[in-house]
This record gives structure tokens, sequence and C-alpha cells, in this order.
């Protein structure tokens, strides 16, 4: 159990920087989930906490000690891969005790750590077995094991639930949560899910364009996303973002697509006319109100308990909807409401967040 | 009643086609097969019948009799070397070849793939260049590199020059190429140096193609013929296929056939056993992968 530092660490091969300074800085028993689209770094930084990849500046503390330029062995680390990496040819039990045996453990406490995480995850019955005799459920508990086994400082997670189907994937993300609160060991988990994401995190990294776009907890991330990328990538259906202009002194914006909106949180700075992007989740969306847009839908996705509604406005931006209970088909235009009270307001040429 | 007709035609016409299949493999089976045929025959009569110039189809008594003159005393008109000591030079060499070669194929190809260090391509390329240079092609100067080293009539002289080869380099980089990267990262974070990770790991992922290498290599190290017929004129140190060509006298000679044939028969068989045996581990290594 450890604090994990990253001081200003950049990564780039040749050329191209795929990592432009991050910091971040894990407490004791921390679960960070590093969330990102493909290509967004993510993976490189996880790798470079395992000493899988060497920073080309930066430091890198796990417990605070600089281990930037140590080996992984010596870091005191265990790691899931996203293909679980168990070697095909030794049985689960040789699996988890292969790098306590490295190690030089005595025999006599390999068997009963091995046991003793055997009996954690459930796979008591499957020591014997070779990994292609598992499934891919009884596959990650393994690679779960020989990662607990060694009893790190730090657990690291590589997209671990991403070969799973989507049953799979639900439970052994609760299971995973469960086992890391626990044994209370701190985590880096990586993941473009972001369900997996909301879920597992004590706090995010949202990674964009190998730089931290915003570090907060879940709740926070989606509440108040520190700028349109975060905005647009977390929540689904995905926030709607809308073009306007301010108006009337700061206190309102005025939409391309028609209403002027009043902000019910206060004021936000800059001119007459300044270029904002104007963001409203789906479920925000209301049937009813007092600033109304007429939407042309285009699709209408039923799904049960409530209706997602795929349309063009006026302006010609594109607006989704997700509203409880059942709406009527294609087709139809629909007058829909933007609640004043749930938008959040961005610059339009940068992006950031504009708070009151 | 046209549909009978038509269904009566399919099946004639597929059993045609099973019988020409057949006929086809049977002629192939008797083409490769008769010479061996002849020799296993030949071996059990005596030297007069073949002497006579009569070809036997049918096994004879002598079997046992000329076995025990080629492995006790030597075949052909000399009784020269006796069968026993060849075979066992033989494999001893193909042994020492098949082992030399795959070793230093392994950890050729292991550097080669897993480690990056400056010239490495080119390194990868020099070793895959001596594909183009067996030993044949080499012959003289290697020939004068081992008799200077003083290896001549040696086992070292004998097997080093058949060991360097680029062969077997190339079908483990293959293999290793597709372990993926994930074993040698989670080696890593186990705390397994390069050895230990080439010793846990990839040599037991290797298994099924080291077998099928090694029956290749066993056969052609085997098979040797030219090198070995210079580099060794001690008889003692004789390979049996060497020693099998050196029976047969030319021109006017009255040759022993049956004994000949019976060295002949002794001489194919090792590979064949090896063959026999190994050949479920052979098919595995060439078309399966353990991942």
């Amino acid at each position: 159990m450890a604090t994990l530092n990253l001081s200003a660490v950049t990564k780039s091969f040749g050329a191209t920087t795929v990592l432009h300074g991050i910091d971040l800085n894990v407490a004791d028993g921390e679960m960070i989930v590093i969330v990102g689209a493909s290509g967004c770094g993510k993976s490189t930084l996880l790798r470079i906490v395992a000493g899988l990849e060497t920073p080309t500046t930066g430091h890198v503390a796990i417990g605070g000690r600089e281990v930037t330029r140590l080996e992984p062995a010596d870091r005191d680390i265990a790691m899931v891969f996203q293909n679980y990496a168990l070697y095909p040819h030794m049985t689960v039990a040789q699996n988890m005790a292969y790098g306590l045996k490295i190690r030089g453990t005595p025999k006599e406490e390999i068997a009963r750590r091995v046991d003793e995480t055997a009996g954690l995850l459930g796979i008591g019955p499957l020591l014997g077995r070779k990994p292609r005799e598992l499934s891919g459920g009884q596959r990650q508990r393994v690679a779960m094991g020989r990662a607990i086994i060694r009893e790190p400082k730090l657990f690291l997670f590589d997209e671990p639930l991403s070969n799973l189907d989507a049953k799979l994937r639900v439970q052994m993300r609760g299971e995973i949560r469960r086992l890391q609160q626990r044994l209370g060991v701190t985590s880096l988990y990586v993941t473009h899910d972001q369900v997996e994401a909301m879920t597992l995190g004590d706090r995010l990294v949202v990674m964009h364009r190998g730089r931290a776009a915003q570090v907060a907890s879940p709740m926070e991330v989606w509440a108040r996303p520190a700028d349109t990328y975060v905005a647009g990538f977390i929540g689904s259906p995905a926030m709607n973002l809308l073009a306007g202009t301010l108006a009337e002194d700061g206190a309102a914006v005025q939409l391309r697509a028609g209403p002027l909106l009043r902000f019910t949180d206060g004021p936000r700075a800059g001119g007459e006319g300044r270029p904002l992007t104007i963001g409203i989740r789906p479920e925000h969306m209301l049937r009813d109100g007092d600033a109304i847009v007429t939407v042309a839908l285009d699709l209408v996705e039923p799904l049960g308990s409530e209706t997602v509604l795929h349309g063009t406005l006026a302006s010609g931006e594109v607006l989704t909807a997700r509203l409880p209970g059942m709406v009527p088909a294609v087709g139809s235009n629909m007058p829909l409401a933007i609640p004043a009270e749930a938008l959040h307001v961005f610059d339009a040429e940068t992006g950031r967040r504009l708070d009151a | 009643m046209q549909d009978a007709v038509l269904a009566r035609q399919a099946m004639a016409r597929q059993r045609r086609g099973r019988w020409l299949a057949h006929a086809a493999l049977a002629l192939g089976v008797l083409i490769f097969a008769f010479p061996i045929w002849i020799t296993l025959v030949g071996s059990t009569h005596d030297a007069a019948t073949i002497g006579r110039g009569d070809v036997p189809l049918l096994p004879g008594g002598h079997g046992l009799e000329n076995f025990s003159t080629a492995l006790g005393e030597g075949g052909g008109r000399m009784h020269t070397t006796p069968a026993a000591g060849m075979l066992l030079n033989s494999a001893i060499m193909a042994l020492l070849i098949a082992g030399g070669k795959i070793a230093i194929s392994l950890l050729s190809a292991y550097a080669v793939v897993f480690f990056r260090f400056p010239l490495r391509m080119a390194a990868f390329w020099t070793i895959f260049i001596t594909l183009m240079l067996p030993v044949e092609v080499r012959i003289i100067p290697t020939y004068q590199v081992i008799v200077n080293l003083d290896l001549f009539n040696s086992f070292t002289g004998l097997t080093l020059p058949l060991i360097a080869s680029a062969t077997a380099t190339l079908l483990f980089r293959q293999f290793f190429l597709t372990i993926p990267d994930e074993y040698v990262e989670a080696a890593q974070l186990d705390g397994a140096g390069p050895l230990r990770f080439f010793r846990d790991i990839l040599l037991p992922l290797s298994v099924t193609n080291i077998a099928a290498m090694g029956v290749i290599l066993f056969i052609y190290g085997w098979n040797q013929y030219l090198w070995p017929l210079l580099i060794i004129n001690d008889r003692s140190m004789e390979t049996i296929v060497v020693g099998l060509a050196k029976m047969i006298g030319s021109g006017d000679t009255q040759n022993e056939w049956n004994t000949i044939m019976a060295t002949a028969v002794l001489a194919m068989t090792p590979p064949v056993l090896v063959v026999v045996l190994l050949q479920r581990w052979f098919i595995k290594g060439l078309t399966e992968t353990e991942k």
C-alpha cells in the first residue's frame, strides 16, 4: 500500500509526443481510473508507471520512493493485462506462484499464499488446470490472483475487462471494486469504457490527446465537466453541445437554435456576443418548459422505461433527448424544453468550462 | 423416375471418382515403395542369387545371416567396416548436428526477436544470408579451416561446419514473433530476467517446434555425405551413408549385394524410426501453437 506521484511526465516516440506533462497524486488505497478514447496516451501512462516504458522527462514515485529508472520487477507493483498474459504451459497455481518463486519465497509460504488467494477469488478447484481449459471469466480471476498474491504496493489494470462479454463484464467490474476496497491497495485502472470508469473510480483522469483534461471524482466529472471534450465523453448518450452567444451583459445566452436562456447561477464574464458552447445532457431535456426548441425527429429508440430521441434543430444542430416513458414515432416535429438550471457553459474557442 | 436415374448416375460417378483416386494413390505408393521393397527383399537372399542377375520379389531365407554379417563384420566384398560402429557414428553426428543447430538457432532467434541492440537487423540478415552458403558451396575454405584447426578426423570437425546455418533460426524467429509482448512484460513484472524468461517460458512454449526441427535436422545430419567423406578417413569414424557408398566396388568388381542391401536397410531405419516416433510432435509443431 502506497501513494503514487507523477510529476510532469512526458513521453515522445521519435517526433510524436504522446504525453504532454502529466501530474497526478494518488492517495494511499485510492482507485484511480484513467479513461479516454484510444490513442489518448492512457496505456502509455500506465506502462510508464509499470516501468515497461521510460518517460522522456518527469518523475514517478511509488510510496515516496523515486522509481523512474527502476526495472518493473523492482517497483513492487502487479499488473493485470488486457489479454491476461497467463503463461499457457503453466497451471493456474504455477502461474500465480511464478513471481514468488523467482523472488525465492519458501515453498510452504508460496503454497499457503496460493491457497489463500485462490480462496479469496473462488478459483480453488481450478488450481491444477491450464489457462486454455478456463473460461474468459476464470482467466480474468487467475490474472487477478497472480497480481494479488504478490501483495504489491500498487495494482495496475490495463483494460482488464474488454475481452469479456457484457454480462460478465458487469459482474467482474463489481468483483474488482469489492476486492480493491477489501485489500485497500492503491490502484490505477485504464479503460475506454465510461461506465467502468464511473463505477470503479474514486477519481477519474480523463485523458485527451496526451493531456489530463480533468482529474476529479466521477460525479464531479459528470456534473461539472472541465471542457467540451470531457462533457461529450462522459455520459450516455453524449451531452448535446449547442452554439450560442453571450447576451444581456453576461446574464444569458442566445442560442443559435432560437431561445434565450438566462443563467440561473449568475453571469459569465466577457462582452456581449462572446461565442459560447452550451452543453445540455439528453436526460435533462424536458417535454415542457420556458425555452422551447422544435426537434425534427429522425430516430426514436424506445428502451422501455425511457425513450431516446434523435433529431435536428432548425439551426441544423443535432440534438438528443432522453425522456421517461413512451414518445411518438419518427417523422414528427416535437417541441422540447431546455431547462436553464441544467446548462453547462463553455468557451466556444478554447472549449474550457466557464463558471459564474 | 427421372430423378432416380440421375441419382444412380451421380452415385456411379462418385464411385468411379473414388476408384480413380485410390488407383492414383496406389500407383504413387508403388513407385515410392518398390525400390525399398527390392532392397528389403535383396537383403534376405544369398549373394549368389543376386549375383546371377535375378531380381527376387519375395523374401529369401538368408536374412539373419546377412544382417549379422553387415552389423558385425561389414557388408560388401571386403567386409571392411562393421555397420554397428558406423551406425553409432552416424547417430552421434546426426544428434550433434540437430542439437547444435537447435541450440544455436534458439539463442540467435531469441536475441534477434526480443532484444533491441545496434545492428540487430544487420545481424539477422547476416544469419539469413548463410542460407545461400551451405557447406557444399564453401567446402574448400571450410576444409582448409578445419584442417588448420587440427579437427580432421574428429566429431567436432565433422559437425561444426554443418551446425552453422540459418534454417532453424528463421523458423524459431517466425515462431517467437507470434508470442505476445504481454508474456514478456508479465515475466518482467514477475521479476524474470532474460535467461529465466528464455528457460521458463520461451523454451516450454517452443517444445513442439523444437521437436519438429529436431526431426528435420536429424535426418539432414544423418544423410550428410560429401562433408563426412572429406573430413573422415579413419575407418573407425566412418558414417554409415559414406560407408555404404564405399562398399560398392566399381568396374568389374563382384559385389556382395545381399550384405550391401542389408547395410542399406540398416542405414534407412533410424530416420524412419525418428519420423514415426516423433511424427505427432512434428505435425503439431508445424501446424499449431500453444497460445
